[in-house]
């Protein structure tokens, strides 16, 4: 139990090497920098991977439980004094733990957030090994390992923000690792902040959770769920999953707050890969799936997230399918694959979602690594429209891609048939035929995959060499840590979908039933609101799985991804300078619509962000704003402002009446008067003590004389 | 010669009013405020003078205890005492602000 017992060493392992960086990185040579930093990574994954063996062999004696290893109170206290008010009115102690958890859902992100990251780690020492920034790079990545490792980790909502803010933190730093770029810093910020509007969404929801929990552990809030107290549909739990959904779709890019992740292409490339295609980006996934024992009992919530999912999906395939960036194809192919995955989560696949983003982990880390040594082989040249004809001199690079786009497509048996297929039947075998529009919407998304992934690949590996000169004298393959992890992503596209073999085809889907013990009661749940509650006693949930439909299903998205590779052929396999786009050439309208990307960043730029002016004035909320800051300057200051001057000015008037009229005529006059009347009193009164006496005297003789001689 | 040897109640008087007639005039005319102290305590004396003659007039008529004239002197004595006391320190601290004991240099009791 050695690695299980001291999980909470895997995170930090990559924190020690962002730690020794910060100090020391600028002093130590780059094989050191490679050593340390490299060196943590593999470690975790041997960790990781000890861990999640040993979690299984303890699984199976503990009825499949979730270990949870707590080192301290993190927040609140543990005796308990700090409490606060639950929405029944009863008192619950706030607290939340250094803690650790471990169950099949984070084994999964564990094992490939390890993998995934330590072939890029050892990826980037050939990639960056030129750049400046070297140390900081490999800080920033560790650091990244670590948040993500903690966001995966956390036994409670609280913990996991802290990593979704960690990851937040270092993409923004690696999107704008280029900082002296205008373009860079501003894609970092752009990133930063978007995600900030979904993190709101977070902590909104995760305060919702405490409140009707009166805890953040997912050991108690799924308890608590399950325990069948809250009813389905409780508002409270709609809006509480939903606005954790909101918090997912700026971390997972998903309508609309996807505009972020494109732009992220300014950072490096083993970043791309690394942050804003395998794993970071999958948080939001993560999230969702790990309260899906919330989102069962919000319809509502899991309709939204389903047809978001379906949205996006389409969306931004439609997007990839014009553009001419390497990295931006790939990084809408992101986005749209996402939205694959929350289809799956919305329509209560949770297994399916977790799956697709299992395979796409390896398949779409590859696409970006590759890509990234296409991008090394053209001297850093990203436009597909000045390349071609590459796969003679950058084999190695050709043949990974080449299998990366095969298993993106959906075709069999490559990584991604299995997962993608699997989330199209589980939307259309959905409870009401209305999702068989998502279907469509998913099966549109496949043949538009297909398209753009080969059009890239026509682009750039076939067709005529479009590149100057220069560039194609320099042309060379990847030093062997790039190609490496290019090879082993490779074989994992091949053959991390055989996990998930399913049952219609002969297998046992074993990916689904590693991922029961977390959603087997969430999935049940559903079953039984779609009143097929009968269906899941009599096992029929796996009859109905190797129905012909399903079949038919099959060969349907399979025939769409070929008619995509076809259709892609036929329009670039040829391409020669000056090559025309088929949706040009269909409906010029539509390419820019499209080559724009609908023009959302502008609409923000009109709404959101201010950027666009008429003549001096704003638009949008930041316009409002304005017009609200002037009215308040102007309209509202001046009326506090005349108000005040009005009382100044009485004020004035009352001060110099009181001043002059009541104080000069009403009581100084009467005293003058009275001074002025007293003036003979007071010649008698000159200050000499026997002057009175004399008088007094005179006037008691006086007085004597009269009485006596009266 | 029997006659001139008794001491009527008159020729009492008579010495009363010489004396508060001359305490008057030192009280007026004197400047030293030690010597108008003096002069007020010869006014008391006057007064007391003639309290002790009408007690020996009342003593005449209604016995020897009509004494109440004589009492009234004694109190005026003690008040004498008083005030001398009071008057004095008055003067001491007087003296000690203006360095003079000259009762025309105090002119500021006026308007």
């Amino acid at each position: 139990m050695l690695f299980l017992e001291h999980i909470w060493i895997i995170p930090l392992l990559p924190a020690f090497g962002a730690a020794m960086m910060f100090f020391f990185g600028r002093k130590v040579r780059k094989q050191t920098v490679n050593a340390v930093c490299v060196g943590v990574v593999v470690l975790a994954f041997v960790m990781a991977c000890g861990a999640v063996l040993q979690y299984n062999g303890w699984a199976a004696g503990h009825n499949h439980q979730p270990y949870e290893k707590i080192l301290y109170t993190w927040l609140g206290s543990d005796t308990g004094h700090l409490t606060y008010l639950l929405h029944d009115g009863t008192q619950a102690p706030f607290q939340a733990d250094a803690g650790f958890l471990l169950d099949p859902l984070s084994s999964i992100w564990l094992l490939f957030v390890t993998g995934v990251g330590m072939l890029i780690h050892i990826y980037s020492i050939g990639y960056m090994g030129h750049e400046g920034g070297y140390y900081r790079f490999f800080g920033y990545l560790n650091l990244f390992m670590f948040s993500m490792l903690t966001l995966v980790l956390a036994n409670n909502y609280a913990l996991m923000f802290v990593g979704w803010e960690g990851v937040g933190l270092c993409s923004y730093l690696l999107i704008g690792f280029y900082f002296q770029r205008k373009s860079a810093s501003d894609a970092a910020n752009k990133a930063f902040i978007v995600n900030r509007i979904g993190d709101a969404g977070f902590i909104l929801g995760m305060f919702f959770i405490a409140w009707l929990c009166g805890s953040l552990r997912y050991i108690d809030v799924n308890h608590l769920a399950h325990s069948g107290i809250f009813r389905i549909g409780d508002p409270y739990i709609t809006a509480a999953t939903l606005l954790l959904f909101v918090g997912a779709c700026g971390k997972s890019a998903q309508l609309p707050l996807y505009v972020w992740l494109p732009d992220a292409m300014e950072g490096p490339t083993p970043v791309s890969a690394l942050i804003h295609a395998a794993t970071m980006v999958t948080a939001g996934v993560y999230m969702v799936a790990r309260s899906n024992a919330l989102f069962v009992l919000a319809p509502t919530s899991m309709k939204t997230v389903a047809i978001v999912g379906a949205l996006t999906a389409i969306f931004a395939a439609s997007i990839g399918l014009v553009q001419n960036d390497i990295k931006r194809v790939l990084a809408y192919s992101t986005v749209s694959q996402l939205g694959y995955m929350f289809l799956a989560l919305g329509v209560g696949a949770f297994a399916a979602g977790v799956f697709h983003v299992f395979t796409h982990a390896f398949f779409k880390a590859l696409l970006f690594l590759g890509a990234g040594s296409v991008i090394h082989a053209m001297s850093g040249e990203q436009d597909m429209r000045n390349m071609g004809d590459l796969r003679g001199r950058i084999p190695t690079t050709y043949w990974t891609m080449f299998i990366a786009t095969l298993a993106i497509s959906g075709i069999p048996p490559f990584a991604g048939f299995f997962s993608k297929d699997e989330i199209l039947w589980q939307t259309w075998t959905s409870e009401s035929v209305a999702y068989h529009i998502l279907w469509f919407i998913g099966y549109a998304t496949a043949l538009m995959t297909a398209f753009y992934m080969f059009r890239l690949v026509y682009l750039t590996f076939y067709s005529k060499p479009r590149m100057s000169h220069d560039i194609e004298h320099h042309i060379h393959e990847s030093p062997a840590s790039m190609t490496m992890p290019l090879i082993v992503l490779a074989v994992m596209s091949l053959f991390a979908g055989f996990l998930g073999w399913p049952h219609s085809l002969g297998g046992s889907d074993r990916f689904a039933r590693f991922l029961d013990p977390v959603f087997a009661h969430g999935e049940a749940h559903l079953f039984v609101e779609e009143g097929k509650a009968g269906q899941l006693a009599a096992g029929e949930k796996e009859e109905e799985h190797t129905s012909p439909t399903e079949y038919l299903l099959m060969v349907l998205s399979v025939g769409a991804a070929g008619v995509g590779w076809y259709m892609a052929g036929r329009s670039y396999r040829d391409a020669d300078k000056g090559y025309t786009e088929p949706i040009a050439a269909l409906s010029p309208p539509l390419y820019k619509t499209l080559l724009n990307k609908y023009y959302v960043d502008e609409g923000y730029d009109y709404v959101f962000t201010g950027r666009k002016k008429v003549d001096d004035v704003r638009l949008g909320v930041m316009g409002l704003g304005e017009a609200s800051s002037w009215f308040d300057a102007n309209v509202v200051d001046g009326a506090v402002n005349a108000a005040g001057w009005i009382t100044r000015l009485t004020a004035t008037i009352s001060s110099w009446w009181d001043k002059w009229i009541i104080d000069g005529i009403g009581v100084n006059g009467p005293a003058i008067l009275a001074r002025v009347l007293s003036y003979p009193a007071r010649l008698l009164e000159w200050g000499l003590v026997q002057w009175y006496a004399l008088v007094m005297t005179a006037g008691l003789v006086g007085f004597v004389f009269y009485y006596v001689y009266h | 010669m029997d006659a001139m040897l008794h001491i009527s109640t008159l020729h009492y008087l008579v010495l009363g009013a010489a004396l508060f007639l001359l305490g008057v005039i030192g009280v007026l005319t004197r400047r030293n405020v030690v010597i108008v102290l003096m002069s007020i305590e010869l006014i008391l004396n006057a007064v007391n003078l003639n309290l002790v003659a009408f007690s020996r007039y009342w003593q005449g008529i209604h016995g020897p205890m009509a004494l109440h004239g004589q009492v009234f002197a004694i109190f005026v004595i003690t008040d004498a005492a008083a005030e001398a006391a009071v008057g004095l320190g008055i003067l001491i601290a007087f003296f000690r602000n203006k360095e003079t004991v000259n009762v025309d240099e105090v002119n500021l009791l006026k308007w």
